[in-house]
């Protein structure tokens, strides 16, 4: 009796008042929020709700603006520079979702097969993403060197199907192409290795059932596969496209908006605006002009998503 | 007659298909329709790596002129421009930089994700989703939005070339993804484990710092490479918030500091991406499976 006793004195009276404090609740929920919550409003929400201000004013770096309503978007509407940019980002971000989600589909179905060596595959597949954007980004401005591309060795010295060196970042066309494939090589792994994932939580029940139903290959991707997968398609998607939209570094580190600001994106013409131009004001605009499309995506994928769980929990049940 | 003797030669392929993936017979079809694809692939995915590798180590003479030497190969490896970049420039500098802020950030991140994760997943409280929902959308800001209004916020608060800016940025993009990761692994231990603790006189904070921290260790060392990665390789930030040269980070460093004028040097050029390649690439390789964890877990939550 007294041993139990003394092996386990109550606890109440040794706890200090700060102990019992921070075993408080509502006091703790506040306590472990604070951090998180304080840096996200401080440096989060303070600046996105800053950034729509900026947009409506006129200030530059070192001078305080004021108000002056829309102007800065009515600038930018007769601009040609931002109307390019808007049709680029819209271009860069529709041609290479589609390029990274075929190429990464195809990819993901291809590592889904009995393969030797898979974990060793499906880590090389990854480095692309790991690797550092802007670094990665360097050895495509190397590789589409107008000298010395290894491209054009390639097609010029080694098959000789053409006869001069390709100029990959000369002209506005061929850079926007040049960068939209800089991006789905970018991106493919990212998509490959997440459908990776959702394909393996694919039972391969579903795939007996549909052959002992007749189904043939095409028939088992399209039935089984793609409705299975569209859940997490959809978040891929969202994410994709919005880093997509906004992406910045593999512009300005390949092609920084040239020639002549033909190959900007939204987010690098806010930058050159706002930046090293000091306009923050029009660089803002720009920059706000982005969020109805990501908002819009977003929904977008969002409500695909919503509506393809409904799908499916009607089919399985 | 034809019809029924069809399917007979080949009873082969449907035991192949029988184990449910999709299964391409064997032999030659099997190499066209798998091999030969997943190797191109492999090949056009690593061959840009492969590429800064070869022009790192390349004599000038070598690197520019494709006529008489395969640019495919090097004869004569060299280290000069290696050399050069290690004691030439502040290349070091650079990498010490980015070392810290990413450490730094990523400390900050984990114990700011923690504490919310743990709050969020474990103390609940009313609007304890809204609270969850609120964080996984401040993941959906994008940098490229907020770099215009954070660089005057940076400047009133006097941080403006300063390691300090990047350290207290970094986080707005690192903890919506850790603790959104963390609560996902707080779920998946049972809570019964901390009930008990607390039976046994333990407070809170305690069982979160002897019960659950230790169970959700995989969990942590996913979020913190993951976010250590993201902070090594964050871009427009440590580019509109640092003006000095010797306080930029190796992404911002390489592409504004190696490139002089029109002359590029592409042997150092390269030296420099792939020296800053290393250090993430050498994390990735101890922890692969961390990685696609956190990859396909932030995906799936």
């Amino acid at each position: 009796m007294t041993i139990a006793a003394e092996a386990r004195p109550t606890p109440q009276p040794t706890q200090s008042w700060l102990v019992r404090l921070f075993d408080y609740k509502p006091f703790l929920i506040f306590i472990c929020l604070l951090p998180a919550l304080g840096l996200l409003l401080v440096f989060l929400s303070y600046p996105l709700g800053l950034g729509v201000w900026l947009a409506f004013t006129d200030t530059r770096i070192g001078r305080s603006g004021v108000f002056i309503g829309f102007e800065n978007f009515e600038s930018l509407w007769h601009d040609p520079v931002f109307m390019t940019s808007v049709w680029n980002t819209l271009l860069y971000t529709g041609v290479a979702t589609v390029g990274k989600f075929g190429l990464g589909l195809w990819l993901a179905l291809l590592l889904n097969n009995n393969l030797p060596f898979k974990s060793l595959l499906r880590a090389l597949i990854l480095v692309p993403w790991i690797v550092p954007t802007v670094l990665s980004a360097i050895a495509f401005w190397w590789i589409y060197d107008p000298q010395f591309s290894i491209i054009s060795y390639v097609l010029v010295d080694v098959l000789g199907w053409r006869d001069t060196y390709i100029d990959f970042l000369g002209s506005p066309w061929p850079a926007r192409w040049s960068l939209i494939a800089a991006n789905v090589w970018r991106g493919i792994p990212f998509v490959a290795i997440s459908l990776l994932a959702g394909l393996q939580t694919i039972s391969p029940a579903l795939y007996e059932a549909a052959m002992l139903d007749g189904a043939n290959a095409w028939q088992r991707f399209r039935h089984v596969t793609l409705p299975m997968l569209m859940p997490i398609l959809a978040i891929v998607l969202t994410f994709s496209v919005l880093f997509t939209f906004t992406d910045f570094q593999l512009v300005y580190a390949i092609t920084r908006g040239g020639p002549i600001n033909s190959t900007h994106l939204m987010a690098t013409l806010a930058f050159q605006r706002g930046i090293p131009g000091g306009q923050l004001g029009e660089g803002a605009a720009i920059a706000v002009a982005m969020i109805p499309f990501l908002v819009m995506a977003t929904l977008f994928s969002y409500f695909a998503l919503a509506r393809r769980k409904w799908q499916q929990g009607e089919d399985n049940d | 007659m034809t019809d029924q003797a069809a399917p007979a030669p080949r009873p082969h392929l449907v035991d192949k298909e029988r184990t449910g993936v999709i299964d391409w017979s064997s032999g030659p079809r099997r190499f066209v329709m798998l091999y030969l694809p997943l190797s191109i692939f492999v090949i056009v995915l690593l061959f840009p790596f492969y590429w800064m590798a070869i022009t790192a180590i390349k004599p000038n003479g070598e690197l520019l002129d494709y006529k008489n030497n395969n640019p495919f190969w090097v004869k004569s490896p060299t280290l000069d421009n290696i050399n050069k970049l290690l004691f030439q420039t502040d290349y070091p500098q650079w990498l010490l930089t980015t070392m810290t802020v990413a450490t730094v950030a990523t400390a900050l991140s984990l114990f700011a994700s923690v504490l919310a994760a743990y709050a969020i997943q474990r103390l609940k409280f009313k609007g304890s989703n809204y609270v969850g929902l609120a964080i996984y959308l401040a993941y959906l800001v994008p940098p490229s939005i907020l770099f215009i209004p954070l660089a005057t916020l940076i400047f009133q608060f006097g941080l403006y070339d300063s390691q300090l800016a990047l350290i207290l940025t970094y986080p707005t993009f690192l903890i919506p993804f850790c603790t959104w990761l963390l609560i996902g692994y707080f779920k998946s231990i049972p809570y019964e484990l901390e009930e008990c603790a607390m039976i046994d006189g333990a407070t809170r904070l305690q069982t979160l710092w002897k019960i659950t921290l230790p169970l959700a260790l995989p969990g942590l060392i996913s979020a913190g490479i993951f976010a250590f990665t993201l902070s090594w390789n964050e871009f427009i930030y440590a580019l509109a918030f640092i003006q000095s040269a010797e306080k930029k980070t190796v992404p911002v460093a390489v592409l504004t500091q190696l490139v002089e004028g029109d002359v590029y040097h592409w042997g150092s050029l390269m030296a420099g991406a792939l020296l800053g390649s290393i250090p993430v690439a050498i994390l990735y390789s101890f922890f692969v499976d961390y990685y696609v964890a956190s990859m396909t877990g932030a995906v799936k939550e």
